[in-house]
C-alpha cells in the first residue's frame, strides 16, 4: 500500500527534523515552533488541527520578492474559523511593483505605514504551531517564509504542507480520461484556486486577499476530502 | 474590516432576514461566522442531535425534511435552517441533507439568541408561519401610500384666516361665509419675527392659533363667551400644525397622536391649508368613487366600456398606494356591481319595467367583495314566485342577455361554467332556487357540489334584495345541521392543494417536483376561501367576504385558538401577491392573469408565501378531520 510506504520513508523525517529543530534552534520563536511538532501520519485528517495559509509577495520568485500580506485562517474537516485567524500587511524589503499593487489592491500607503515581517514573525510562527499548514500551490508559501525567516533569524523554517493544487493535479490530471485527452492535445484542466473551486461548487470570491484566499483554500481542501478521500485518510497520504 | 467579513457580509446582507439589520449587527453576524462544506448526500443535521449554530446556505442546495421523513423545504443560497431547533432546546427538530455539494456558514447560537432578542423583523422571520406572516401583512399595511403622498395633494382650497384682534362673531360669520370649519387665527408681527411669514397683502403675518366648530362649543360657549368675545381671550392648546411636504400618514398620525382633527398645513411658516381627518379617509376611497358615480351618467354599453381603462387605473393606483386585498377586492366589487347595476337600468329603460318583482344576484367573487382585476361573470336571476314562464321569460332573458353582453364588452367575460343568468336554469322563481338549496344541502353530491359551490357566495346587486336574503338565511340554518353536506363541501376544498414552496427559479410541489409557474388563485387564494366557506357556513355565519366571515369564526371560536388569524394572514398575503402581480402586468400593457414565475417573486415574498402555503395545506388536513363524511 502506497501508505505505508509513505510511512516508511517521508514522514518519520518531520517528525525527526522537527526534534531536532527543537534542540538546536537559538531563535525562541523558532524553537516553540518546531517542539510544537507534527502530528503522526497514521493520524486520521478529521482529527488534524490545520491552518490555511496564504501570502500575497511582490512576485513568484523567492529570491528576488517580498512578502507583502499574510493571511491564515484554522480549521478542522468540520469547520473553518475565520474569525480566529490572522492577517498581516508586511513592509517589503524588495520593491513593489505597480502590477502586484493592481493584483492586490494593497496601496503604497497601507505598504509604508506596515511593519518589517520580523515584527510579526513571532506571531505567525506562534499560530502556525502545533496546526499542520495547508496551502494552494506550495512554491510560494514554504519558500517565502523559510527565505524570510533565514534573512531575520538566520536560522531554517520548513514544515510539511497539504497542497491542495497538488492533491487537484493528482485527482483531475492523472485519471486515463485526462491522459487520453492530453495525448490528442486537449488542454488539462485548470487547477487555478478559483477553477478549482468551481469543481466542487464553491462560490467565486470577489477578490485576491490573502486571507480571503486562505478562507478559500481550506474550503477547497474540506471539499476535496468529502469528495476523494475519507475522513480517516491518514495525514501522512496527504501532506507534503 | 478585512476582506472575508465584507466577502460574507455582502453576501448575507443580500438576504431576508439579514437584509434588514442594521450595520452594526450584521457586522457582528459576518465576524461571527464559521465555514463548512458539505458534499452532496451528505447529512448537515440529524433530528435530535445538539445543535450550536444558525447553518446559512452559502452555495449548494439542502433539502429539509420533517421528523417523519417528508419532504418539508428545499433550500438554496441566503437560505437558512437550523433555527427551529435553536429555538427549541438545542436540539435539530428537522433533519436536513446536502442534495448538491453546499457550502455552510455557521453563526454561533449566542450571536443568533442577540439577533433574535435586538431585531424584532429577525425574530418574527424565524418564528414558525404565524408571526412572519403577520409582520409581513402589517408591514404592508404600514407601507401604505400615505407614507408617500404629500399633505399637500389633500389640500382643495387656501386656508380661510382672519386677525386674532377681532370677536368670535365676527371668526362665526367668516367661517360661515366660507364654508369652513375651521379658520386660521393670525396676529401681525414685525420682518424680524423667526416665526412669522409675508401675507398676500405685504405685512408680516404669524400662525397664533387655529378655531375649530367645536372650540366655538368647548372653548367659547361653555365658558361663558359670547360673540363679542375677543379671539386673543380664548384659551388655546398648544397648536399642532404640518409641513406640506410631509407624507399623509404622518399628518394623521400627529391628528392621532394630538387628537385633534384638523391641522393647518404650512410650507415653511406660511399656512397654506388646513387638512382635516376626513380629508384622509375619503383620499383613500376617492378614485373608486369617482368612477361609480361616473358609471351612473353613462348612457350607452359603449360609454361603460370606454370606462373600463380607468378601472383598470383605479386598481393599479390601489395597489401602488399599498391599499389591503380587502380593500381592493371591496373597490373593484363596487366597481362590478355598478356596472351590472347600471346594465339593467340602461335594459329597463329600453324593454320597459319587469313584469313580476325579480333579484339580479351576483355570485363567487363579485359576492364576497373579493373581485380581481381579471374575472369572469358569475350571475342569477331570481324572480318572484308569481312568475309564470311563457307569459315572462322572454323579458328575463332579454334582460339577462342584455346585461350578460355588456359585462362582456366591459371585460367581465362570459362564465365558461354557464353560471350565468343566460341560462334558464339559473334563472328561475324564489321557491325553485329555495328546491335548488335544499338539494344541494340535503343531498349533497359531491360531484354536483363542485360546480354549485360558487352558489353558496350570494349578494344581490339588483331588485328584491330579500330574495337572497332568504337564500342566505336558508344557508346559515340549514348548512350547518348538515354533517354530510359540510363534509362534502369539505372534500370539494381539498381538490386544490398549495405547492410546498419555492426552490431557485421553481415552484416545488410535495413530492419535491419543480413547477416553472404557479396559478395563485388556483394554489392559494382559491382554495384558502373554499376552506373558510366551509368553517363559516359549519359556524351558520352569514357574511360573504372571506374575511367577515373569519371575523365571524373568530367570534364563534369554532376554530383552534389563532386559526383564523393565521388564515387571515394567509389569504392577505397571498391575494396580494396575485394582486401585485396584476398590477405589474397591467403597468406593462401585459394582461393580466393569475400565474407567477418565480423569478418574479422577491425573497421576502417567498418565505411568506411559503408559510401561507403551509397554512394552507395545514388547514386542508384539519378539514378532513374536522368534517369527516359520516359513515352510511
Amino acid at each position: 500500500m502506497a501508505s505505508s510506504e509513505k510511512k516508511a520513508t517521508g514522514s518519520p523525517t518531520w517528525r525527526t527534523f522537527f526534534a531536532e529543530q527543537s534542540r538546536v534552534c537559538r531563535d525562541p520563536a523558532l524553537r516553540q515552533f518546531y517542539a510544537a511538532g507534527v502530528p503522526d501520519p497514521d493520524t486520521p485528517i478529521q482529527d488534524v488541527e490545520m491552518m490555511a495559509l496564504d501570502f500575497e509577495t511582490t512576485g513568484m520568485d523567492h529570491h528576488r520578492h517580498a512578502i507583502v500580506s499574510i493571511g491564515l485562517v484554522p480549521f478542522t474537516l468540520r469547520t473553518i474559523r475565520p474569525n480566529a485567524g490572522h492577517y498581516w500587511v508586511v513592509y517589503p524589503q524588495r520593491p513593489l511593483d505597480e502590477a502586484s499593487i493592481v493584483f492586490h489592491r494593497i496601496t503604497h500607503a497601507e505598504v509604508a505605514n506596515a511593519p518589517d515581517f520580523d515584527e510579526v514573525l513571532d506571531e505567525v510562527l506562534a499560530a502556525l504551531s502545533g496546526r499542520l499548514a495547508v496551502v494552494h500551490y506550495r512554491h510560494i508559501e514554504r519558500p517565502f517564509l523559510d527565505t524570510a525567516v533565514l534573512a531575520r533569524r538566520g536560522e531554517r523554517c520548513l514544515f510539511p504542507v497539504i497542497d491542495t493544487m497538488t492533491i487537484e493535479a493528482l485527482q483531475e490530471r492523472q485519471g486515463w480520461m485526462s491522459r487520453l485527452k492530453a495525448f490528442f492535445g486537449g488542454k488539462p484542466v485548470s487547477i487555478r484556486l478559483g477553477d478549482s473551486r468551481a469543481r466542487y461548487g464553491l462560490p467565486a470570491y470577489s477578490s485576491h486577499h490573502a486571507k480571503l484566499d486562505a478562507l478559500a483554500t481550506a474550503e477547497l481542501l474540506q471539499a476535496q476530502i468529502a469528495r476523494h478521500y475519507r475522513p480517516e485518510t491518514p495525514v501522512g497520504e496527504l501532506w507534503i | 474590516m478585512e476582506a472575508e467579513v465584507r466577502e460574507i457580509r455582502e453576501h448575507i446582507g443580500r438576504f431576508p432576514p439579514f437584509d434588514s439589520l442594521n450595520e452594526g449587527l450584521l457586522d457582528e453576524v459576518a465576524r461571527s461566522v464559521e465555514v463548512a462544506y458539505y458534499k452532496s448526500g451528505s447529512t448537515i443535521q440529524e433530528y435530535g442531535e445538539p445543535i450550536e449554530t444558525l447553518r446559512y446556505v452559502r452555495s449548494g442546495a439542502v433539502e429539509v425534511y420533517r421528523h417523519n421523513g417528508d419532504l418539508y423545504n428545499r433550500l438554496s443560497q441566503g437560505d437558512i435552517l437550523g433555527h427551529t431547533g435553536l429555538m427549541h432546546h438545542r436540539r435539530v427538530r428537522f433533519p436536513a441533507t446536502a442534495i448538491e455539494d453546499t457550502l455552510l456558514y455557521l453563526i454561533p447560537a449566542p450571536v443568533f439568541d442577540r439577533l433574535c432578542s435586538e431585531d424584532d423583523n429577525f425574530a418574527d422571520f424565524v418564528e414558525l408561519s404565524g408571526p412572519r406572516l403577520q409582520a409581513a401583512v402589517q408591514q404592508n399595511e404600514r407601507e401604505n401610500d400615505m407614507m408617500v403622498t404629500r399633505v399637500r395633494q389633500l389640500l382643495g382650497r387656501s386656508p380661510v384666516s382672519i386677525e386674532e384682534t377681532v370677536t368670535v362673531g365676527e371668526a362665526a360669520r367668516r367661517m360661515t361665509d366660507g364654508h369652513v370649519s375651521s379658520i386660521l387665527l393670525l396676529s401681525a408681527t414685525s420682518a424680524e419675527d423667526e416665526r412669522g411669514f409675508v401675507g398676500t397683502d405685504g405685512g408680516h403675518w404669524r400662525l397664533a392659533g387655529i378655531l375649530t366648530d367645536q372650540d366655538l362649543r368647548v372653548r367659547v360657549l361653555a365658558v361663558g363667551g359670547t360673540t363679542e368675545t375677543r379671539l386673543v381671550d380664548i384659551k388655546h392648546e398648544r397648536l399642532i400644525t404640518i409641513q406640506s411636504d410631509e407624507s399623509v400618514y404622518e399628518a394623521m398620525m400627529a391628528m392621532l397622536r394630538n387628537n385633534v382633527h384638523h391641522l393647518p398645513v404650512l410650507h415653511r411658516r406660511r399656512p397654506v391649508g388646513v387638512v382635516h381627518l376626513s380629508d384622509i379617509v375619503r383620499y383613500e376611497t376617492q378614485s373608486s368613487l369617482y368612477l361609480v358615480s361616473n358609471i351612473f351618467s353613462q348612457t350607452s354599453v359603449k360609454g361603460l366600456e370606454r370606462l373600463m381603462p380607468d378601472v383598470r387605473a383605479a386598481f393599479v393606483r390601489l395597489v401602488e398606494e399599498g391599499a389591503t386585498s380587502q380593500m381592493i377586492g371591496q373597490a373593484m366589487s363596487s366597481i362590478g356591481r355598478s356596472l351590472i347595476r347600471r346594465l339593467i337600468e340602461l335594459a329597463e329603460a329600453d324593454i320597459g319595467p319587469p313584469p313580476v318583482p325579480y333579484c339580479f344576484m351576483v355570485n363567487g367573487s363579485m359576492a364576497r367583495n373579493e373581485q380581481a382585476i381579471s374575472t369572469d361573470q358569475d350571475n342569477a336571476l331570481i324572480i318572484d314566485d308569481s312568475f309564470l314562464p311563457e307569459e315572462h321569460d322572454a323579458w328575463f332573458a332579454d334582460l339577462a342577455k342584455r346585461v350578460s353582453d355588456g359585462l362582456d364588452a366591459c371585460g367581465y367575460t362570459y362564465c365558461t361554467g354557464d353560471i350565468m343568468a343566460t341560462n334558464p336554469k339559473w334563472r328561475q322563481p324564489l321557491s325553485v332556487w329555495k328546491r335548488y338549496f335544499d338539494e344541494w344541502i340535503s343531498e349533497p353530491d359531491p360531484e354536483r357540489l363542485l360546480h354549485s359551490s360558487i352558489f353558496f357566495d350570494l349578494e344581490s346587486v339588483y331588485g328584491e334584495e330579500r330574495f337572497v336574503e332568504q337564500l342566505q338565511d336558508r344557508i346559515a340554518t340549514k348548512g350547518k345541521q348538515s354533517p354530510l353536506f359540510l363534509a362534502a363541501l369539505a372534500r370539494n376544498a381539498l381538490y386544490r392543494t398549495p405547492p410546498l414552496g419555492f426552490f431557485r427559479t421553481f415552484v416545488m410541489e410535495q413530492d419535491g417536483k419543480h413547477n416553472n409557474s404557479i396559478n395563485l388563485k388556483r394554489r392559494g387564494t382559491a382554495p384558502l376561501i373554499d376552506v373558510i366557506r366551509v368553517h363559516a357556513i359549519a359556524a351558520g355565519s352569514r357574511a360573504q367576504n372571506s374575511f367577515a366571515r373569519l371575523d365571524d369564526l373568530s367570534e364563534a371560536k369554532t376554530l383552534p385558538a389563532g386559526q383564523a388569524d393565521k388564515l387571515r394572514y394567509s389569504l392577505e398575503f397571498i391575494a396580494m401577491v396575485r394582486i401585485r402581480h396584476q398590477a405589474y402586468d397591467l403597468r406593462h400593457d401585459q394582461t393580466p392573469d393569475n400565474n407567477i414565475e418565480p423569478e418574479n417573486v422577491s425573497d421576502g415574498e417567498r418565505h411568506n408565501l411559503k408559510d401561507a402555503f403551509q397554512v394552507l395545506s395545514n388547514a386542508q388536513k384539519f378539514l378532513r378531520f374536522r368534517y369527516p363524511m359520516p359513515s352510511r
